[in-house]
């Protein structure tokens, strides 16, 4: 894992230092011009908090019944990501309905169930903060019920209120490659992808730095 | 053994809770008053909006079940009883089933004062259904009750339980209270959108199928330490 760090590090750089060129030589789309662009911002920050709550429903299972303290680590480091990349979400998105609908927020299927998913994972952080003594395992059941609830917030929002643009624009951009908007989107996925991998290495080798050092005060305390 | 268990816990529960009735009494005119602040809120000109009814109803159940599920586990806490049950041979889920069932027992309770009132309060035609608003009111309890109970019962070794149950808590049930509220809305409409309302109950009822699996779980790892 560390030593695929350095050459992974190299890539996400490379991507995100051409990302710009491929945005500004893409398309315009046709209805919301330039504004449009965000789209290469914001739907791969979502792409990498979905990646996150993948890492953190399955490091909350493998900890809580195995008791590994390793996915313990992944658990916590893929919730601090949530957070930070969902909150790139949250942030990207009202300034472009601001200018698409009109009005910054809308109770609209999708905004609601990322922001209940987002404040899950803010809660999840909290109750590790706060929570004192054994709080990891208590975190972990909440990573899984925010996973497991997830789709039962996004059907009950769903038929509550809708208006997001259909998720179908990103597998139907993907599908019809001439229209130039493809390539662009999946380089700036990759490389949130990627970029998502590389936060997520350093922040589980820090937690393991932390856990050490940890041990270590235990021992000379003894 | 399970059945067994789960009942003497439920039993014991009632017992301590018949003797003084602090719980019920406490949580029902917390939920009163929550009925009365919403009220204040949205009554303009004498006139409730019309989804309100079951907005404050739901509304009211969520609040006042927080307070109960703080104030039952605060009572094993304090004379540390959870340990000592945790610590009997029996199986954890069954102790589990056991205080769900007490929290279900008490929202019952509530939910039995709340919908009258709600219904004399708001002119709400609340009994035109009534077994399909009992089927609402007993899946949306369960749904809430089974995060709840487990939830707090493990908060109970946090010194910060009491603000963190409903930060856990709140963002975890929202689905539960929109088919809640939507679906009491569909039966309070008249003429009944009876296919609205067997729809949200669909969901609900999945919902309480995932919760209770998922909490049945995850009890047995989370209590042992």
């Amino acid at each position: 894992m560390r030593k695929a760090f350095a050459p992974l590090a190299v890539v996400t750089g490379l991507l995100f230092a051409i990302a710009p060129f491929v945005i500004a030589n893409a398309p315009y789309e046709q209805t919301m011009l330039l504004i449009q662009k965000i789209f290469y911002f914001h739907v791969p920050s979502w792409v990498a908090m979905y990646c996150g709550l993948i890492v953190a429903a399955i490091a909350s299972i493998l900890y809580l019944f195995k008791g590994s303290k390793a996915a313990d680590r992944y658990a916590v480091s893929a919730a601090e990501l949530i957070v930070v990349f969902g909150l790139n979400g949250l942030i990207s998105g009202p300034l472009w309905a601001r200018k698409a609908w009109g009005v910054w927020w809308q109770w609209d299927v999708k905004l609601t169930s990322a922001l209940l998913l987002w404040l899950m994972f803010v809660a999840y952080l909290l109750v590790r903060k706060y929570g004192g003594p054994g709080s990891e395992k208590l975190a972990a059941v909440v990573a899984i019920f925010g996973a497991a609830v997830s789709p039962f917030v996004y059907v009950s929002v769903n038929i509550w209120r809708t208006m997001h643009p259909k998720t179908s624009v990103v597998p139907d951009i993907i599908k019809n490659p001439t229209t130039g908007f493809a390539g662009p989107l999946l380089l700036s996925m990759l490389a949130f992808v990627l970029l998502f991998c590389l936060l997520l290495m350093l922040r589980v080798r820090l937690a393991e730095r932390q856990d050490a050092l940890d041990e270590l005060y235990l021992a000379y305390e003894d | 053994m399970f059945v067994r268990t789960a009942i003497l816990v439920l039993k014991k529960d009632l017992a301590i809770e018949v003797k003084t009735l602090e719980i019920v009494m406490t949580t029902l005119f917390f939920a009163v008053a929550c009925v009365l602040v919403f009220s204040f809120a949205f009554v303009r000109e004498g006139q409730a909006p019309p989804d309100a009814a079951p907005a404050i109803l739901w509304i009211a159940v969520a609040f006042s079940g927080t307070l109960a599920l703080g104030r039952t586990f605060e009572r094993e806490r304090y004379s540390e009883t959870l340990r000592a049950l945790l610590l009997a041979p029996a199986p954890r889920p069954a102790l589990y089933v056991g205080k769900l069932l007490g929290m279900i027992v008490l929202l019952a309770l509530d939910e039995l004062v709340l919908v009258p009132l709600i219904a004399f309060l708001f002119g709400a035609p609340m009994f035109a259904r009534p077994l399909f608003l009992l089927l609402f009111l007993a899946a949306g309890t369960l749904a809430f009750a089974a995060v709840g109970t487990l939830f707090a019962a493990m908060l109970i070794r946090s010194r910060t339980r009491d603000v963190l149950l409903p930060i856990l808590l709140y963002p975890i049930t929202v689905p539960v209270i929109i088919c809640g509220v939507r679906g009491t809305a569909a039966l309070l409409s008249s003429p009944v959108d009876e296919p609205t309302a067997t729809m949200w109950l669909a969901i609900l009822i999945a919902m309480d199928v995932v919760f209770v699996t998922l909490s049945l779980w995850t009890f047995e790892p989370l209590m042992s330490e």
